[in-house]
Order: C-alpha cells, then structure tokens, then sequence
C-alpha cells in the first residue's frame, strides 16, 4: 500500500466519482457551513431552478458578519443599525424557513462566528470534509478536516447535491520544530510562517501543519494557525488529530456519542500522514526562534518581530504605497508605536483561551486615555464562560467594551469600524487596505500582544506583563 | 450565461501585486443580497475619494480606460476574502478577463463560475503587458492562447470541464445534478 499523507486519506474517503482529465472529482461534502452574506445569491439559484436543499442535516446555519454586537441592538429591542444588514439578516431566516434548515439565530444562545461554533458543538471532525461560503473555513483543518472556503455559486451547489467538483489540489507541509517560548503565541507563529512562505507561498495546495510545535499546541491554538492558512494563499490547512482533538470533542453535542465514540476515535486515529508519505513541498521553521510579531504593512506577509523595524526594500513601488498607506517609514520602529483602536476578536482569536491571556494581561491595569478597545467573543458560550470566569469582568474594569459575538472589526459591515486613519492593533487576520474601515491602518497581533497594546496605548511585548 | 469563444479588447493595467478581494469590492457592500449592479462599488476605495467623487489619478477613472474588458493585475490577484462579489462586480463594470502571474484560488474559480476568464502568463509576457498598457489583445478560449499585437500567441492554462462550460454556456450544476445516483450510493455506502 502506498503511504499516503492525511490530506490524500480525506480526500479519497470522499470521492464520489474520480477525476478524469476531462472532469474535476466529484468531492462529497460531510458538512456545509452556511451564513447570511455569501448565501441569498445560492438559494436564489435554487429557487429559479425549482431544486431543495439535499442534506439539511447536514447544513449548519448561523448569521456572523452583518450582526450588531451593540447588546441593545441584538437583544434590547433596538433596531439594528445598518438597515441593509438587517435586510439580509431577515433573508436568512425567510430563506431558512422556506428550505426548511434549522437557523442558529440572532438571539440564540449557540449563535457565533461560524467558525467557532462548529467546533463548539462538536459538528467540526476528523476525516470531514467541511465547506463554507467563506475563506476562514480553513480553521476546522485543526482537527484532521478538510475544510475549505468556496464562492457562493458553489454554496448553491452543495445545498443542492451535496457535493463540489475539484480538481486534487498539492500539498505542502509545514513542520514546526521545537517549542513556542513563554509569552509566544500561535498567532505569532503563524504570522513568522507566513512572513517566510509568503501570502501567495500555499496557493494551488493544502498545507499539513506538523513537527512537535504543532502538537504542543492546544485547539484553540491550532485553529489560530489554520484559521490563517489562507492568508499564505493555501486551500486549505490541516493537523493531524491526536489526543489533544479527541479531548477537546468528547462531550459535545454534534459529537459521536457512547459506542459511537469510541469507533470514532478508533477510525480517526489512522488519520496520520503515514511515514514515508510524498509532499509537494516541505517548509520547516524553528518554533524556539519564533518572537511576538506584528504586521506593518498592508498584506499578513509584510511583519516582523514587535521587537523589529520595517523593512527597506528600496525600488519598490508597491511595497511603498503599502508603508504610505499605514503611515510608516522604512526602518520606523515597531515597538512603541502609539494607537488609537485596539480588537481582541474574529475567528482567529476570540475563543475562551485568547480572552484569558488578554485578561491576564489587562488584570489590574487599565486602557491607556484616548485607545477605544473592543473585546469581541467569539460565541454567545465563550460570552457565559467568559463572565464566567471573570474576564469579561477585569475588560469592563479596564475600560474595554464587552460586547455581543460576531465577525465585529474583522472586517467593515456590520457598524464596528475603526475611523479613517487610525492604527488598530487587532488579533484578526486581515490587515488590507480598508479592511476594517474606509483608511483604516491595521496591526495584527496576539491577543496578548493586542491587551500589552491597550495598557501602555503603544504597540508593546506583551512579555514585559506575562512575566 | 452567454457561450465564450473570443474576447478582444485593450487592456487596462494595474501592476500591484496581492490586489486582495476587499479591494476589488470592500466589506461594506456585501450586505447585498442580490448579485446585481456591484460595478459602481468595483474597487470603491481606490476609485473614488472621500467625497464620492472619482479620483482622477486612479486607472480606471482615466478616459483610455473605457470600455476595456481585460485587467492585467500584479501576482496574486484575487487574494483574501472569498467574495464571489469580486467577480459579480468586474463583470458588471464591463471586465470579461484578468490576466496576471499568479492568480489566487477561490478568487479564479469564483470567476470561472460567472464567465470572467482567468489568464495565467508566464513572467515575459507579464512584464509586456504591464509595459504595454491599452495593448490590443485577443484571448482565445478554444485555443486557449492570449495573441499579443505582434502576433504572438501564448498559451495559458485553464482547467478543462470549466473551459467546456464556459464555452457552451453551461454551468457545473446540471452536472452535478447528473450525477445524483452516484451521490445517493455515495451516501448509502459512507454511512
């Protein structure tokens, strides 16, 4: 038998029919992840061609993007802001109930960032195929999935077969070796990766994350990392499950349950690039060496170490326009850059774990005079766990504001935006131009990173207050 | 969709590498829940300036620029989002092809899905092109050449079920839908 490497094994438990040269495979998909802004064009398809939703058991609904976090605008009975939001907000739930699809609404106490809430509720698995109108799919690759972004064409096309036609993509592994110091996080080890390959380094491949930083890493930390597999360009990114996934997914409500479970975790198991297996590509990178990063620029490969400067790369018209955009200057400093706006949120950062370290650092302290900082939960669960615990109790003491889950200051619909000009550090995954507002000038970081920021209101090592 | 054979055109050049999807078309106009008229917010925040009105300066704002349906873009163009909205707005503006390096994933099968021509070129013809602004192009999809004004004919790659949809006007879901007994024993043997 030939070695075959975890993409190759989920890929070919889902072929329907094999690819020719003269048509892509037929490629089943085990869940569809569906929400308000990439899907009314889809049903509109359906409806024209008078065809049904095949598997709504197997189609996951919620509404992320366009939603207020205001609470009074999601639960006080005040109208929600954006009236073209709310529009899409009320095709969502028309749409849903003439497919007949369960919708996690609004209100509903499950409601999230798509991509949280899958694995929250145990519907994200090993060996899945798992797609989504939307680039960030790549997260569920944390646990030994296939999960990939598609355009909304596409999402008509699983709501009506169940299936995508896809030509086999390549695959590039990426081994992280040692381990992530103290105070080093999963976002800045993913930020030092792409900063390496670059943000075109993975496209046409599906990248295996591996080698003992990986597996050191915790859920949420190696959905950070693959949450950000697209930004290198990839399809999509995967990590082999281990004890670390079968932990994190026992219990769950979509998760096997009893016997069930334990065939399950036996079959998931053998989900492991077998030895010997073939890579298009290799990368490694040394996880020892990995500092807090951050990015200047206006693409996730333009970073450096928070430590570090910018960069000179003299003759080069793009790269300029991109400093002149963000405001900075070959050789400009990192550290000690002041800012006005600072986001703890989005699907790459804004599980229970990212909000504890930016409480850990903002415990006692306060938000520096004259910086706005918005923590954002990722789910309406992460809010209770948060409150909980008491975290979003030292936000609140802090100064920051405390607010309802969604996409937020990702990314510039749904009312929380950073003004024209504005540096934003921001524990997101996109820092283009205009991103999170019209001028907007975005810093990603960790969220430890993000909460050292807001303390001293300029960009900061978060090591000086973990230690 | 309309059968594509032939395009010709000039081209209008934008030669910055990574032009990601929130350029293409920003956040702010995906609340849309329709696929029409997204051309006017086509590159919103470089095409027009704080006040609405257009910016002189930038390419497409420029009179040459008329009526031109094919970009040349730096590599990587497409990057980021995954926003159908990006092609559904060139295609509304006028623009029936890109042609750069490098072209992002879900960014060129976005565009294969409505009819926008993704075009892939070697570096040389790249740099050509982008010397050459206004050039008058032919792309070909059935001989999948893109001919330069001199005459020369370069080939380029694009993916062969796609290149018989979009030249018979068909899309990929009769097909799909064609194969639902395949999917139904799919189904019954995977669980």
């Amino acid at each position: 038998m030939t070695a075959k490497t975890l993409f190759e094994k989920v890929w070919d438990r889902h072929v329907v029919v094999p690819e020719t040269p003269e048509t892509p495979a037929v490629l089943y998909v085990d869940l569809h992840l569906t929400h308000e802004v990439t899907s009314p064009q889809a049903f509109d398809v359906l409806r024209a061609r008078g065809l049904r939703v095949r598997r709504p058991d197997r189609t996951l609904v919620t509404m992320d993007h366009s939603t207020p976090t205001d609470t009074a605008q999601v639960f006080g009975g005040k109208p929600i802001v954006l009236e073209s939001a709310a529009k899409q907000i009320r095709q969502l739930e028309a749409n849903c109930a003439e497919f007949g699809l369960d919708l996690i609404g609004l209100r509903d106490d499950r409601r999230g960032i798509v991509h949280i809430i899958g694995p929250e509720l145990g519907a994200t698995q090993p060996g899945k195929t798992i797609v989504c109108g939307d680039s960030h799919t790549s997260t569920h690759g944390a646990f030994g999935a296939l999960a990939f972004g598609i355009g909304t064409t596409e999402v008509g096309y699983v709501l009506a077969t169940q299936c995508l036609l896809q030509r086999r993509p390549k695959t590039l592994a990426i081994e992280a070796t040692g381990r992530l110091g103290p105070g080093v996080s999963a976002k800045d080890l993913v930020l030092a990766i792409i900063g390496r390959i670059g943000v075109n380094g993975g496209t046409g491949h599906v990248i295996e994350f591996k080698g003992p930083a990986i597996e050191a890493l915790s859920m949420d930390e190696r959905m950070t990392v693959c949450n950000m597999s697209i930004e290198a360009g990839a399809r999509a990114g995967m990590v082999a499950p281990d004890d670390t996934t079968f932990d994190y997914l026992r219990g769950r409500p979509r998760a096997p349950q009893g016997d069930a479970w334990d065939r399950a975790v036996a079959d998931w198991r053998t989900l492991r690039s077998d030895a010997g297996a073939g890579y298009d590509q290799r990368v490694q990178i040394d996880a020892t060496a990995v500092e807090p990063m951050i990015t200047y620029g206006t693409n996730p490969g333009m970073v450096a170490p928070v430590s570090g400067r910018v960069p000179e790369r003299p003759g080069d018209a793009v790269f300029a326009r991109s400093l002149a955009y963000m405001g900075l200057a070959p050789g400009d400093a990192l550290r000690d850059k002041p800012v006005q706006m600072v986001f703890v949120g989005s699907c790459t950062n804004a599980r229970l774990s990212d909000l504890e370290v930016a409480a850990k650092v903002l415990a006692g302290r306060r938000v520096a005079p004259g910086v706005r900082m918005l923590v954002v939960p990722g789910s309406q669960q992460i809010k209770r766990e948060a409150e909980s615990r008491g975290f979003a109790e030292v936000f609140i003491a802090a100064g920051a504001e405390w607010r309802e889950s969604g996409c937020s200051m990702c990314l510039g619909m749904n009312g929380d935006l950073v003004p024209q000009g504005q540096y934003c550090v921001s524990t997101s995954n996109r820092n283009f131009e205009g991103r999170q507002g019209t001028g907007a000038r975005t810093l990603l970081a960790s969220p430890a990173t993000a909460a050292a920021t807001a303390v001293r209101g300029r960009v900061t090592d978060p090591r000086e207050f973990l230690h | 969709m309309d059968p594509i054979t032939v395009i010709r055109s000039r081209t209008v050049v934008m030669p910055s590498s990574n032009i990601d999807t929130d350029q293409i078309i920003p956040a702010r106009f995906l609340t849309t829940t329709t696929r029409a008229g997204l051309g006017s917010a086509l590159f919103a925040d470089w095409r027009y300036g704080p006040d609405g009105r257009p910016n002189p300066e930038f390419v497409l704002n420029r009179p040459e620029s008329k009526g031109c349906q094919v970009l040349v873009a730096g590599r990587n163009i497409g990057c980021g989002s995954s926003r159908e909205h990006a092609p559904w707005a060139m295609l509304d503006y006028g623009l029936r092809a890109v042609v750069s390096t490098e072209i992002a994933d879900i960014f060129r099968s976005n565009s294969l899905k409505n009819g926008l021509l993704p075009v892939v070129v070697d570096e040389a013809t790249h740099a050509w092109l982008v010397a050459n602004p206004g050039a008058e192009v032919e792309i070909d999809l059935d001989a999948t050449t893109i001919t330069l004004p001199d005459g020369r004919a370069v080939r380029f790659p694009v993916e062969s079920f796609a290149r018989y949809c979009l030249m018979n006007g068909v899309d990929e879901l009769g097909y799909l839908l064609s194969q639902a007994e395949a999917i139904a024993a799919y189904e019954r043997r995977a669980r």
